[in-house]
Order: C-alpha cells, then structure tokens, then sequence
C-alpha cells in the first residue's frame, strides 16, 4: 500500500503545481486578489505532497520492499541502513524524485520568507516554479515512476553500485541538487519582473540572498563531489573534466557572474538586461546539466542509469522552458533603460570584465563538452575532449580573473583613478611576489606556475585585508568596531581569501604531485618524495556485503612513522564488482595515498598505487571558505529585516 | 521592437537545442565496425594450454560463438569475467578466448585464480591478429554466426544488463537461425 499511497502524492504533488502555476498568473495579470493568495498555500501543499511521496520512497527501501522494481534494482537486505537510505537517489527514478522534492523545498521558502514582497510578485515568481515542477513531476509519473511494482516479487535486491555506496554519496547529491534548482529561484524572479515589465531594481535585490544561498549549496556539492572521487574511484585525482561534473560546473560559474552582476545592478541600477539573462542562462545549464547527465548522450564515469528516450521529455521540456524564456527576453530586454553612467575606471567596468571572464569561461566548457556531441551529429567520427583541452583553456582565463579580483575590489564605484590606486597595489605586489618567490623556493623544484599562484593568492589576501581595514580609516580596531561591520562585508572578503587558497591548492597539487605504481612483496619498502612506503603484506576481510583484502603499509620519514595506511581491495557480492578502497593520510601540506591494485605473484605481492599529494586539502578547504563567505553575504542583517 | 542583439541567445539556443536533438539519436558507446556482416578474419594460432595445437575459426563453422579478447593486464576484463564464467556454467554458447598482448605464465595464473570460462584460449602475444580484428580496446567481443560471420561487436566490458537483455536474446537468435 505504502508504494501506491506514494505515487497518489505525487499526483496530488502535480494538481498542486497545476493550480499554483495557472490562477495566481492569471490573478496577477487580471489583478483579482483571491486568485493571486491561491500561490502560497498551493506551493506549500505541493511541497508537504512531494515530501510525503518520498517519505514512502524511503520507507520501501529501509522494509526491503523488492516488489517495487526499483528498490530491487538498486538495495539489498545485506546493505546496512544509511547506504539503504542513501539508495534512494542512487539512480535515475529516485534522483529526479529527489530533485522534484528539492524544487519542492526552494518552492516552500520562498512561499515563507518573502513577506516583504509585494504578493503579486510572489504569485508570479511562485507560478514559474510550479510550472518548471509540472515539468518534473510528469517526468516522473510518466518516464520514471519510482514506485512501479514487479512480479514475481525478487526475494533479494541486486544491491546498490559499490561506487556509491560511502558517505560521500549520502549528501553530495542532496547539496549538489540545493544548488542546482536553487538557481530556479533567481529564474523565477527574472521571468516574473520581465512579465510584469518592471525590470528595476527592486527584482534583483529581492533575488539576491536566493541566488547567494543556491551558490554556496552548490559550491559545497561540487566541493563533496571532487572529494568523493578523490577518495573513492582510488585515482588520485580530485576534477577529471568528465561531462558530468562540468554539467554542474558551467551553473557555478554563471551562478558566480550572477551574483555580481546583481550587485551591480541591485547598487547602480546597471547591466539590467544583463543580469535578467544571466539568470536565466544560469538556469538553463542547470536544466541542461540535468538533460546531459540523465540522458546519455554523453559518455561519463557519471551515466549509473542513462536513458535516450527519457532524454527527449528533458530537451522538450529544456525547449519549452528556456525557448520561452529567451522569447520573453527578445520581447521585454529592448525596454530596459540603464538608469545611471559610469566611467571606464569603476567597479562597474571591474564587475563587467568579472562576468565576461567567467561567461567565457563557461562558455568554453560548454564547448569542450558539447564538441563530441557536434562531431558525431556530423558524422565526422567518435572523439573525447579531455583535460588537456580544458586546462589549456581554463587556466589562461582564470589567471587574470584572480588578478582582476585583487584589483577590483579596491575599486569605487562610477569613477575613480588608477593613480589613487598604485602605491597600494605596488607595494602588496611587491610583497606578493617575494611571498610567492619563497614560497616556490620552499617547494621541492622551481616552477613560473607555482610563483604566479602563490603571488596572486598573496595579493588578493592582501588587497582584500587593506580594503577591509579601510572601515577603520581614522579609527582603532575594536570589537565595537567589527560588530558593526555587515555581515556581506565580512562575506565578501572570505570568500575571495577563499578562492586563494583554492588557487594555492589547485596549483601547487596540480605542480608537485607525484604517483608511482610499484609491485610490493611483503617486507619491501618504496620510497617517494622523502616517505618510506613499506608494504608488510595483506590479509582477508569481510565486510556486510563484501568481501576483500586489506593491504597494511607504513610510512615513514627519516625513521619516524608517520602513518599506518590500510587500503582495502573489495568484490561486492552481489554485483561482483571490484572496489578500490584508498587508505589515505591526510595532512595541511600534503596527503599521502596508497590505493592496491592487483595481486601479483604468489608470495603475496600486490601493485600498489602511492601518490604524494601537496596542499590538495587546500582545494576542499578553499571551497569551504568560499561557502561560508557565500553563507555571511546571504545572510545579512538588511535581508533578514526584509523577512 | 524587437532587436537583434535581444534575439540573439534565442538563435544560439536554437542551434544548441537542433544538436543536442541529433545527438540523442546517436548512442555515444557504438563505434560501428567494419566488420559486422563480414567474415570472421582467419587466423591460427597457438593454444594457451597447449600451444603445439593450433586453433582457427574455420573449426567452428556451424556453430555460433563468441571471440572474447582478453588480457591479464586488463582491469575491463575482471569486470566482466564473472559474468562470462555465468555464461559459461549456462552452456548456450562457446566462448573462445583471444588472449591480447599478454605472457602465457600471467595469462594462465589470471585463469587459474578468477575461473576459465572459455572453451579454449588462443594466445596473440604480438597483437597481430587483434590488429586483423580491429581491436582498439580490451575487452571487446566478438559475436559470430554459423555461417562464420561476425553479426556483433560489444566494446567494453559486458555488464549484467547488457548480458541478460541483449547479448543473450541476440545469441538465441542466432542459434535458432538454419
């Protein structure tokens, strides 16, 4: 009963959005004041509705319901409880029921904290997302259906694909899902202002907090899933450039365009047409994001469950969604009128070449991801684009990206002169550069790389701490003094410090990595980048539902242990795939992995992978940073009043 | 009033969207062969387990097999051997292993430790007749009728879908074909 009782709340879920996206629009546009108080207690039934629905989902995985085929596809009585749970959205059916419950929850909140805002506004920003949620929901019932039953009923599960079964898994699609359908919010409020025409400054100040909290769920979710392949596919590597992950890294980035091209326009009143098509650009990488990893036209480490016919109802519905959009926008932009001017030297002009950096930057990726598809539709052969394309073009443009960060910020609004500017940008540069020369001299070997990133980070600590301490001109610091100052402030200037550290990491990481696969007889020892990796030998393991081997190595570094590494070898019972287990010594500076590959020998030799990883903590860290900073902005003082 | 600059994502969208269309009738993972509706290449090679004796296709004219190209040193291979030896215990089919670029030593403990599926294994240490064949990639099979033509190639290792919902039916097909 409870699998049935689900899918009817689904269906009740998808009446809601139908009511909630038809009246309050025409309320809106007929000004009838009943029909425009119909969208929020719609939005709320369809959010209790959806959840409700997938409280069931989770109920017939945690009872080893096999008589619904897709719990039988995807658990198994022998998975322990949290990777049960986590089942849910491991493939296709659940995952689009998550997303639709995610949706759901944006649709909620934004229905609760928006008092501030004229109703008619909320009815049209609400009306948006129902239909993008009918758009789900059908999806759901018709291509989808997570509850559809089997018979004969199974007496045991085909488990869960061992790759997804570990805690990363558990919450990197949950946040990576926040962040990308948080992005409707920001939609939906540039779809209702362009309906109702009044495309001011208003909208995007009202957008702002929403677009900032979606952004930190998604660099966390990004964030969590470079860690998880980190750790679990045993590669050692943290960002493969695979379609899948650029599919949620193309958002970022226009995400991160968004929010300072609506600061822009929410402070000077410019970049309005801008900001609005940004928005739905956003959006609609979100939508083709999902269009990509669920319908298998691309190859990826990603595609667990890919499907070409489920692919059409996403492209209709991308072709619905954002066709319409960009007609709206072809039809309403022409009206927009900037309300002010501003001279080359600005922040203005410094936040324009931000958000051409970035949109190139995605751009870019959009083409590199995009290119095997052109060359198959012309029939031109099969090709992958892999990361050598994408670093050679990535990098080149993030250089003077961070560059323009460690000078923008110092940056007035409307006019100002270089000359004001030069004595403080020399000197920090100045100081910079010798940071980053010892810092590269620390480094086993000398790389021009490791000198630009180190100095750039330095610069934009730099820059960002004197543009920080200039609140306090004239003035001592006290903690009166930093209680006053607002939290976006405090936002801002972490999660630029955030994407220095990011930088020191990626680079450093990227320079000084080294790996070596070598063949270990028990007793034998490897040495690499000064540690003494010394394997003594492996024995059997059973876990709940797998079996393995566990490989036991020492490190050592001028006699001291430093670590005991155990990394584990393991076949999944019931899919009798091999796992790779990495055992992994983490540490500021560097980490330590050792992943085991084969047997080899009699003797009980293994193929060990170590690698040598320096500052590659410093990516996660640098992400968290840029998060919390995200998190501070969002919540200000002014957007919490605005409640 | 319209303008062009304001139409302009629209355009591009446009073209985006009449790609992404063609692409989704294109499955990424085919890469057609030449060689599906051809005859199986000839070849003789040495036998694994006994390499005085020589094997060749034209021994199994009549019968639907399979050709499995396989290797030691190949992680695909493990992925996929427990489903052959599957295959195998169901006795539909034999599967005739082309052991690619590999030592005899290392070929026979791999056998030895992860169960031998095959009827027998042909060793091709030099990859010449995997040349012959085509091969880009291990592992990769070859499905080959009565009439000794290859009527399928699956690149990559065979998962348990592809094997119970499309490899199996199509090697009933073929062996209920005269």
């Amino acid at each position: 009963m409870i699998p049935e009782f689900g899918q009817f709340a689904l269906v009740v879920a998808l009446v809601s959005a139908l009511i909630q996206s038809t009246l309050p629009f025409i309320g809106a546009a007929k000004n009838i004041p009943a029909w425009i108080s119909v969208a929020r207690p719609a939005a709320q039934a369809q959010f209790i509705s959806l959840a409700v629905s997938f409280a069931c989902l989770v109920y017939v995985f945690i009872q080893n319901d096999f008589s619904v085929l897709y719990a039988a596809q995807n658990s198994n009585t022998k998975l322990p409880i949290e990777f049960r749970i986590s089942a849910v959205w491991g493939a296709h059916e659940g995952s689009l029921l998550l997303w639709a419950l995610t949706l759901g929850t944006w649709t909620y909140a934004v229905s609760v904290f928006s008092k501030k805002i004229p109703d008619v506004m909320i009815a049209r920003v609400l009306g948006v997302m129902g239909i993008i949620s009918i758009g789900f929901i059908l999806f759901i019932l018709m291509t989808s259906n997570p509850f559809a039953r089997i018979f004969p009923v199974p007496i045991e599960g085909r488990d869960l694909n061992p790759l997804l079964q570990d805690f990363g898994l558990i919450i990197h699609p949950p946040m990576l899902y926040m962040g990308y359908v948080g992005l409707s919010v920001a939609f939906a409020f540039a779809i209702a202002a362009m309906l109702a025409g009044r495309l001011d400054a208003a909208w995007a100040r009202w957008s702002r907090p929403w677009t900032s909290i979606a952004w930190v769920f998604l660099t966390i979710g990004i964030a969590l899933g470079s860690w998880w392949a980190y750790y679990e596919l045993g590669w050692g590597g943290w960002w493969f450039w695979d379609p899948v992950e650029n599919a949620s890294f193309m958002p970022w980035l226009v995400a991160t365009a968004l929010i300072h091209s609506l600061a822009a326009t929410e402070k000077r009143g410019v970049f309005k047409a801008w900001t609005v098509l940004l928005a739905v650009f956003a959006f609609s990488l979100s939508l083709l994001g999902t269009f990509l990893v669920r319908s298998g036209v691309l190859t990826s480490v990603h595609s667990f469950a890919s499907d070409p016919e489920r692919g059409l109802f996403i492209l209709i519905f991308l072709i619905l969604v954002v066709g319409s959009s960009l007609v709206l926008y072809a039809w309403r932009a022409p009206a927009i009128k900037s309300t002010s001017k501003f001279k080359f030297i600005s922040k203005e002009t410094a936040l324009l070449l931000n958000n051409v950096l970035l949109v190139v930057a995605a751009g870019t990726i959009l083409l590199g991801t995009l290119y095997p598809l052109v060359i198959d539709a012309l029939s031109l052969g099969k090709i992958s684009v892999g990361p050598p394309y994408f670093n050679s073009v990535f990098v080149p443009i993030m250089v003077p990206l961070v560059a323009l960060m460690a000078i923008g910020v110092l940056i007035r609004w409307k006019e100002d002169n270089l000359q004001r500017m030069k004595k403080h940008l020399l000197t920090y540069f100045v100081i910079s550069l010798a940071l980053g020369l010892l810092g590269t001299w620390m480094m086993p070997s000398f790389t021009f790389s490791a000198v630009i990133a180190i100095t750039l980070a330095w610069w934009v600590v730099l820059n960002m701490s004197y543009h920080f301490m200039l609140r306090f001109k004239n003035k001592a610091v006290s903690w009166q003094g930093l209680k006053t100052i607002p939290r976006a402030i405090y936002g801002m200037h972490i999660a630029h410090i955030g994407i220095a550290v990011f930088t020191i990491g990626v680079t450093l990481t990227s320079v000084y990595s080294t790996e070596k696969d070598v063949m270990l007889t028990p007793g034998e020892s490897y040495s690499l980048a000064g540690y003494d990796f010394k394997f003594s030998g492996s024995n059997k393991i059973v876990g709940p539902n797998y079996q393995g081997e566990r490989g036991h190595v020492t490190v050592t570094q001028d006699g001291n242990v430093i670590a005991k590494l155990e990394p584990e070898k393991r076949i999944y019972t019931v899919q009798r795939s091999p796992m790779t287990e990495a055992a992994i010594d983490a540490g500021i500076t560097r980490d330590l992995f050792v992943a085991m590959g084969e047997p080899r020998g009699k003797d009980g030799g293994w193929a060990l992978r170590l690698y040598h990883k320096p500052f590659i903590r410093w990516i996660w860290l640098g992400s968290l940073i840029m998060g919390f900073g995200g998190l501070l902005a969002a919540t200000d003082k002014r957007y919490r009043k605005a409640k | 009033m319209l303008k062009l600059k304001f139409i302009l994502p629209l355009i591009a969208f446009a073209l985006l969207v009449t790609l992404l269309f063609v692409g989704l009738s294109n499955d990424p993972r085919r890469v057609p062969s030449p060689l599906v509706g051809k005859s199986a290449p000839a070849f003789e090679l040495p036998r694994l387990q006994d390499p005085d004796v020589t094997f060749s296709p034209e021994m199994l004219k009549g019968e639907v097999w399979l050709l499995n190209i396989w290797a030691s040193w190949c992680r695909g291979c493990q992925v996929e051997h427990p489903l052959l030896n599957e295959l195998a215990k169901q006795k539909l089919v034999s599967i005739v292993g082309l052991n690619y670029k590999d030592t005899n030593a290392e070929a026979k403990a791999w056998l030895a430790k992860l169960g031998n599926p095959y009827r027998l294994v042909v060793t091709d240490q030099k990859g010449l007749v995997g040349f012959d064949y085509g091969v880009y990639g291990v592992p990769e099979t070859f499905f080959i009728d009565k009439k000794g033509i290859i009527r399928y190639k699956h690149i990559g290792p065979i998962n348990y879908k592809d094997l119970t919902e499309k490899l199996i039916p199509l090697i009933k097909a073929l062996k209920a074909e005269p």
